[in-house]
């Protein structure tokens, strides 16, 4: 009995010590130095305006539908990009919903762009991301979504094609994961900003 | 499978290998009660504070039976803690987004979960738990639950070390040295390189973004308090249309149907509420916040797995970059990988260290190409859709990590009991999604949650020992001791209790509504959802294939019994094995003696595992993902 006493006194000291420790101390250190280092990157990344406007963060995605913007890829985040309820879709292979809404989403990128109707699409404009804030896409999806923007806004394909590589973030140390297009940016970037 | 795919895969082994030996000699110098770390300065007085606080004597050793309550005692102890922060978050500060209690069966699942190093969560982050219950209840298991791991596996690897000794170590020093001197350390450089690379630190209520282009959306109209607006209508069922004759109207010979209301009995319409749809404008984003670094870093190299969001590795803030990626993998193994150079350290083997790696590592490389070649070749049913196949299954997947990362993600996280994801395994391919899967059932040895897949790869070491001396006629001995009734009993009890629970609980939730209301996929995908959970929840992962709703008071508890079960009823017949090798005398290695190292060990270990694991598991897997597969490549839909 006294060593069962003994191990509830130990477990309960340790149980505070680590709170302490782990859950207060090293929180706030890291907290500290992280605010002093890379103060944007801990906050958010935000991108804010002159006026204090907070635009988004340069890491989620937002959701856009209008010609002259690129399209993001499909969300599974509440109602679309909402970071509030991050997630992706968890349907299976064998899914009709999933089957379904894909077949819906290609239709559509197909007319958006004026693909012919049995053009290969790519896999991330019909398919919902992991997280639903997926920022970005793929080289060749924005490519493809390339004259419809350039045409809606009455630029020229070239320059288009010029800012869509100035936002293209190419493989991390050249072979870790896949080069990438981040939207927000480059729609942004589109609109003078 | 880019070329650069396969230098990254080569590298991502050879850093692992690089890093073992030295993770190897550290852990003998933090396992050890009087060894010295460059640490001691800083870290030696508040050492010894924290023992006095507890009343431990740092320098006498616990019997088997003491050092297993030691641990049950903490782990309810902090459980309890956890429970009770869950429950009163709401009366606690750091709440800037004042969410509620959880209620008793989340909080119950949670506690038990974060326990149990498992870290299921049936809960989403950003929107239930306050910065307190994310910082300190869940944190303080990250920290705690893997120590735990870690010590167990050095009590028993000291009793396989150790001849006629009556104790296994100091379960208050494991814990407390694992946490300061290694967990710590590592956590706090970790965090910060988290952060160099985009992940967020503060204590900031959240932000509100305005939208680059607003949209609108159909949402359920809601009253004054919050409860969702309901419409009375009537139902309607589908009827061939009748021309005026009474006869079905046809159309190229199959009858037009058309919707009519549904009658009862007494031919009354049958009414039924709907909500009520409005539009709304969002023009917002709400951006999370919250101290993340410093919850990720003990996450993932305490293979701890819970999520600071619901997206968990896949979401942008939780690992912003490839970068970020690559150290979240390495840092999942490392620990683990360390333990195997500490087991043939203090084995005065090293060979049976490396062996038992080796072992593990083609166990990995098999799991990792399987799984990056089936979502390569990506689903056909998409394909001819008109998704273009050079793009691989990407539904769930980050444009960022692409195909291969995805994949070598899901097979680490598996591998070791970490449960983070970086992408839905619910929406991998057939056999993409089989893999982790099968890892889990395995048991998590392939390097394996921190300390828990060394002491699960033991038991394994001592089922092949056992069966070579079988094979042989002689006495199996390990290392010089002999294995005897008792010792095999108890590995095999280790493994029962395993295939047990998952098969026991994965077969009452598929006969049960509970369990089928609880789907998101029908057909055998259904079942590899509820597989998948009880696997999860035994093996001590917490990945899931999410679709399953499992924040219900039935799967919340059963879950939370599955964790329970997984950790505790596996580790006590674990250390009563450590306690009785531990007392055994070694004989002198003689000709006739099995050596635990080198191609015949490691292809005998490799044949119990898969013999072991995969029988128990192959009739519930051929009725999910394999024949899901056959069906997949059929085009059949559900």
């Amino acid at each position: 009995m006294k060593e069962l006493f003994s191990h509830i006194r130990g477990a309960v000291m340790v149980t505070l010590a680590l709170a302490v420790v782990c859950c207060g101390i090293y929180p706030l250190v890291v907290f500290g130095i992280a605010q002093v280092c890379f103060p944007a990157k801990a906050n958010g990344s935000l991108i804010v305006e002159a006026d204090g406007t907070v635009r988004g963060s340069r890491l989620l995605g937002q959701p856009f539908a209008s010609d002259k913007y690129f399209h993001s890829r499909p969300s599974a985040a509440g109602t679309g990009y909402d970071a509030t309820s991050s997630g992706g879709s968890n349907l299976g292979p064998t899914s009709k919903k999933l089957a379904d809404s894909i077949a819906q989403n290609i239709a559509d990128y197909r007319i958006q762009n004026g693909l012919a109707t049995n053009a290969p699409v790519p896999a991330d404009a019909v398919t919902a991301s992991g997280s639903g804030l997926d920022p970005h896409i793929s080289i060749q999806n924005a490519l493809v979504q390339m004259p419809r923007v350039a045409k809606a806004r009455g630029l020229s394909e070239e320059k288009v094609r010029a800012l869509i590589a100035a936002h293209t973030d190419p493989a991390d140390l050249g072979f870790l994961g896949e080069p990438r297009v981040n939207v927000l940016m480059l729609n942004l970037a589109l609109d003078g900003h | 499978m880019h070329s650069y795919d396969w230098f990254q895969l080569g590298l991502y082994v050879a850093l692992l290998a690089l890093i073992t030996k030295p993770m190897g000699l550290f852990l003998g110098r933090v396992l050890d009660a009087n060894g010295r770390t460059w640490f001691d300065p800083v870290l030696k007085p508040l050492e010894r504070i924290t023992y006095r606080v507890m009343g431990v004597k740092p320098n006498v050793e616990q019997d088997w039976k003491q050092y297993t309550l030691a641990m049950l005692m903490f782990s309810l102890v902090s459980c309890v803690f956890t429970y009770a922060i869950l429950r009163l978050q709401h009366w606690l500060p750091l709440n800037p987004q004042h969410f509620g209690p959880t209620t008793p069966d989340l909080a119950f699942n949670t506690s038990t979960s974060f326990t149990t190093n498992t870290n299921w969560q049936s809960y989403t982050g950003e929107s239930t738990m306050s910065y307190l219950s994310q910082m300190v209840a869940l944190v303080i298991h990250n920290f705690g639950s893997a120590a735990t791991g870690i010590a167990l596996a050095a009590a028993l690897v000291r009793g396989i070390a150790r001849h006629s000794a009556a104790t296994l170590g100091n379960f208050w020093v494991d814990l407390v040295r694992i946490t300061y001197y290694l967990l710590l350390p590592i956590c706090l450089v970790f965090a910060l390189a988290l952060v160099s690379q985009g992940m967020i630190q503060n204590f900031k209520p959240y932000t509100t973004a305005k939208l680059l282009e607003p949209f609108t959306t159909q949402v359920q109209k809601t009253d004054d308090k919050g409860q969702p607006v309901t419409t009375n209508v009537a139902v309607t069922v589908q009827a061939p249309k009748l021309d005026a004759n009474g006869q079905p109207v046809l159309a190229n010979g199959a009858p037009v149907m058309l919707d009519v209301p549904k009658l009862d009995e007494k031919g009354q319409p049958v009414m039924t509420n709907m909500p009520v749809m409005i539009d709304q404008k969002i023009d917002t984003q709400t951006i999370p916040q919250g101290p993340m670094a410093s919850q990720v870093a003990i996450k993932m190299l305490g293979t701890n797995g819970g999520g600071y969001t619901n997206a968990n590795a896949a979401h942008p803030f939780e690992n912003p970059t490839p970068l970020s990626n690559f150290l979240q993998i390495l840092s999942i193994f490392a620990i683990g990988s360390g333990l195997t150079y500490y087991l043939g350290r203090m084995t005065k083997n090293q060979a049976h260290g490396w062996s038992v790696w080796s072992a593990m590592m083609i166990l990995f490389l098999a799991g990792a190409l399987v799984c990056w070649w089936a979502e390569a070749a990506g689903n056909p049913i998409h394909h001819q859709l008109g998704v273009a196949a050079a793009g691989g299954n990407m539904e769930g997947k980050e444009v960022r990590f692409g195909i291969f990362n995805s994949a070598l993600f899901a097979t680490i996280t598996t591998d070791a009991s970490c449960g983070a994801v970086n992408s839905m395994h619910d929406s991998f391919t057939a056999l993409g999604g089989f893999v982790p899967l099968f890892n889990i059932q395995l048991g998590e040895i392939i390097i394996g949650g921190v300390g828990a897949g060394l002491y699960g790869m033991l038991v394994f070491v001592v089922l092949a020992v056992f069966i070579a001396g079988l094979m042989v006629g002689r006495t199996p001995e390990y290392l010089g001791k002999k294995i005897e009734s008792y010792d095999v009993k108890m590995a095999m009890l280790a493994l029962l209790v395993l295939a047990v629970s998952i098969l026991g609980f994965a077969a009452w939730a598929s006969v049960s509504k509970w369990g089928l209301d609880a789907l998101n996929n029908s057909g055998p995908h259904g079942l590899s959802e509820i597989l998948y959970a009880y696997s999860s929840a035994n093996g001590n992962n917490g990945s899931a294939f999410a679709g399953l709703s499992a924040n219900t008071p039935w799967l919340n508890t059963t879950i939370g019994l599955a964790m329970l079960i997984g950790r505790f009823l596996m580790i006590v017949p674990i250390m009563a094995m450590a306690g009785s090798l531990g007392r055994k005398k070694v004989s002198q290695a003689s000709a006739g003696t099995f050596p635990v190292s080198g191609g015949t060990f490691v292809v005998l270990l490799l044949g119990t595992i898969l013999l072991v694991g995969a029988l128990n598991f192959l009739p519930a897997l051929t009725l999910g993902p394999i024949v899901e597969h056959f069906q997949n490549h059929q085009g059949t839909l559900y």
